[in-house]
């Protein structure tokens, strides 16, 4: 019997699985590291717009909404998502990373809120998001699409905001959100101006529900339009 | 529920990583010793061979495999072939009677009942030292009787295999099978080193006519006598030789409806012979055959439905999900994303890359046992890219026949 040449074996592969093991926690390591670094990055984002709101209450409108909010809330959201769906979402890291991003997200809907108070809601770029509370326990069957269809506006529309929160995240702020706009667990829901809406919504009914959205289409159309123009005529003086 | 079926994962993928590394170190270890060993050459003396070539309905390849046995560099006199018409429905038996006369070949015509049976009654004939069977879909090299001879020399060995190559091999599943045949001849060798083959193929194995005198003939053995033979000589403590250079040439099925009925009979024959030899698992007497390479078999036909479902499953997943995202939002191309982020750094690809490197190196190697002029083929990329996914559908209903007891047919 080869009894040394088996347990040789056993340890070359049991060398092979830890070492598989370290590399593969290193990696993950380096993720969670990642997600801190644009955490706290978008944490000093906000406090330095919040700050440089309160100094400069005179800054034009304008320049407020496209400078002052952070543009890495959503890149951040996808990454933790795609953490939760490695790691579990019983993941004790991914969930304090997972709540302090829902922390983060509060307060960057604070800071977007003064913003409309200070230049109301039809300056550019400003008064548009939406509030999204979603379950991922398997009690929430329309999640999933509902996921799909923000995602899509997300990507048709760079600046509408979308905030989403896990309902059962033990989060005291986050109840206390549940609690102000009175949100019941009947899952998706999504909250737009201040009115929560139940149940599964297509990109059809968001638009109809936050017409801004239809608005930026007409406006893409007409800009679209317009440049088609420049270039036919472009093209025209090219050929005289 | 997901952290059953992640334990259940690594336990598969540890087993699997160990028996390949087990192999691996094998080669290496026998690489070394195998080039400290001078060759054997020609012969004083050659023995006289006997080859039984059972035929049913094969009257279009016969002839190949006929002329391919009376071109092989062996003395003549010492050199016979038993043609054995197992009750040939078609023109077969008027084919081979152009051998009539020829001293060499024997003629013998018997009612069909199946290929063991043919084999058995052309042994009542046989009175040579070695005797053999080659398949009517295969054709030997000119070389490889002399080459298979020659490890008789060693008393011990009372069987010696060859290393069979895919003879012409036409579309994917052609090729496909041509990398399989190859990584093949390496495991043969493997097993060979180790002392531990299970299976005499049907294709030019060669036995000392004494195995059959003590061991009695070949049984049904569901389909799959060439692996019962060699489990009741392992059983009696008899060691099988391999030749790698040894090549026979054969015909692989060319759809996949024949070449599913074909590994289902290997599979379902591996399964029922394993459950009638169970005694040979696990147990230290059988050396390496009953500690490593019977439990490995049986293994990677387990491994292979686990981790051929768990793929087919997350591709099954993937395309629901696409539909549902296809039905709630339209076409939506989202580019790729190359942020490092999203490269997947589980343990399981850690493992996998690890497993598939030792792959690569199994394909390389088989390939070089097989004589191939180069290292890595478009076959082997066909066979990584196809194979596990073939496997689980024949493995799955061998699995199935077995519990519910159903035999298989031999086509």
């Amino acid at each position: 019997m080869e009894w040394k040449k088996y347990a040789y074996t056993f340890l070359i592969t049991a060398a092979i699985f830890i070492t598989a093991i370290l590399a593969s926690n290193y990696f993950s390591q380096k993720k969670i590291t990642e997600i801190k670094d644009i955490e706290s990055q978008i944490s000093i984002d906000i406090s330095a717009s919040e700050t440089q709101f309160s100094l400069l209450s005179e800054l034009p409108c304008r320049e407020i909404s496209s400078s002052l909010l952070s543009k890495e809330l959503a890149t951040l959201g996808d990454k933790l998502s795609y953490m939760e769906e490695n790691r579990g979402s019983d993941d004790s890291e991914v969930l304090s990373l997972k709540k302090y991003y829902s922390l983060l997200q509060i307060k960057d809907f604070l800071l977007l809120q003064k913003i409309k108070d200070q230049c109301g809601s039809n300056s550019t770029n400003s008064g548009l998001f939406i509030m999204y509370f979603y379950s991922n326990k398997g009690d929430c069957g329309d999640c999933q699409k509902e996921g799909f269809v923000l995602t899509k506006l997300r990507q048709d529309y760079p600046d509408l905001r979308v905030y989403s929160f896990d309902y059962n995240l033990d989060l005291s702020a986050l109840e206390t959100l549940i609690s102000i706009y009175n949100i019941d667990k009947r899952l998706p829901v999504i909250l737009i101006n201040e009115k929560a809406y139940y149940g599964f919504k297509s990109v059809d009914d968001i638009k109809n529900i936050l017409p801004a959205l239809k608005v930026i289409d007409v406006e893409n159309a007409k800009a679209a339009a317009t440049a088609e123009k420049t270039k036919q005529s472009t093209t025209t003086k090219g050929q005289q | 529920m997901h952290l059953v079926s992640e334990t259940v994962t690594y336990i598969f993928l540890f087993t699997a990583l160990y028996i390949e590394v087990f192999f691996l170190i094998t080669y290496f270890e026998f690489r070394e010793k195998e080039r400290k060993i001078p060759a054997v050459g020609a012969l004083d003396k050659w023995p006289s061979v006997s080859v039984i070539v059972p035929v049913w309905n094969e009257g279009t390849t016969v002839l190949k495999t006929i002329f391919s046995l009376l071109e092989l560099n062996y003395p003549k006199e010492k050199l016979s072939i038993f043609i054995v018409d197992d009750g040939s429905t078609d023109k077969t038996w008027n084919v081979i009677q152009r051998f009539s006369r020829n001293k060499q070949i024997k003629l013998l015509k018997k009612e069909n009942g199946g290929k063991y049976t043919a084999l058995n009654h052309a042994l009542e004939f046989v009175d040579t030292e070695l005797v053999g069977c080659l398949d009517a879909d295969s054709f030997v090299h000119p070389e490889a009787l002399k080459r298979i001879v020659v490890q008789f020399e060693d008393s011990e060995i009372m069987a010696v295999t060859p290393s069979i190559k895919v003879f012409e091999p036409k579309g994917l599943l052609g090729f496909i099978q041509k990398a399989e045949y190859m990584m093949g001849i390496f495991f043969r060798k493997i097993f060979y080193y180790l002392n531990a083959i299970y299976v005499t193929p049907g294709p030019f194995s060669i036995f000392r006519k004494s195995v059959f005198d003590k061991l009695g003939n070949y049984k049904h053995a569901y389909n799959t006598e060439d692996i019962e033979i060699a489990l009741r000589m392992r059983k009696n403590n008899m060691k099988i030789g391999n030749v790698h250079n040894a090549f026979i040439y054969t015909i692989p099925p060319a759809n996949f409806l024949s070449l599913y009925r074909q590994r289902l009979r290997w599979v379902y024959g591996f399964l029922k012979n394993a459950i009638d030899y169970k005694d040979m698992f696990f147990r230290p007497q059988y050396g390496n055959l009953g500690m490593i390479v019977l439990p490995a078999a049986g293994f990677s036909i387990l491994s292979t439905m686990f981790f051929g479902a768990k793929i087919i499953l997350s591709w099954i997943n993937l395309l629901l999900l696409k539909i549902e995202e296809i039905s709630t939002i339209g076409l939506s191309f989202h580019g790729f994303n190359l942020d490092f982020f999203y490269i997947n750094t589980d343990i399981i690809v850690f493992i996998s890359l690890i497993a598939i490197f030792g792959t690569f190196f199994i394909i390389m190697t088989s390939r070089e046992l097989a004589e191939e002029k180069n290292r890595f083929g478009f076959d082997s990329i066909l066979f990584l890219i196809f194979y596990t996914l073939l496997t689980p559908i024949w493995m799955s209903k061998a699995i199935y026949n077995v519990v519910l007891s159903k035999d298989t047919k031999w086509r």
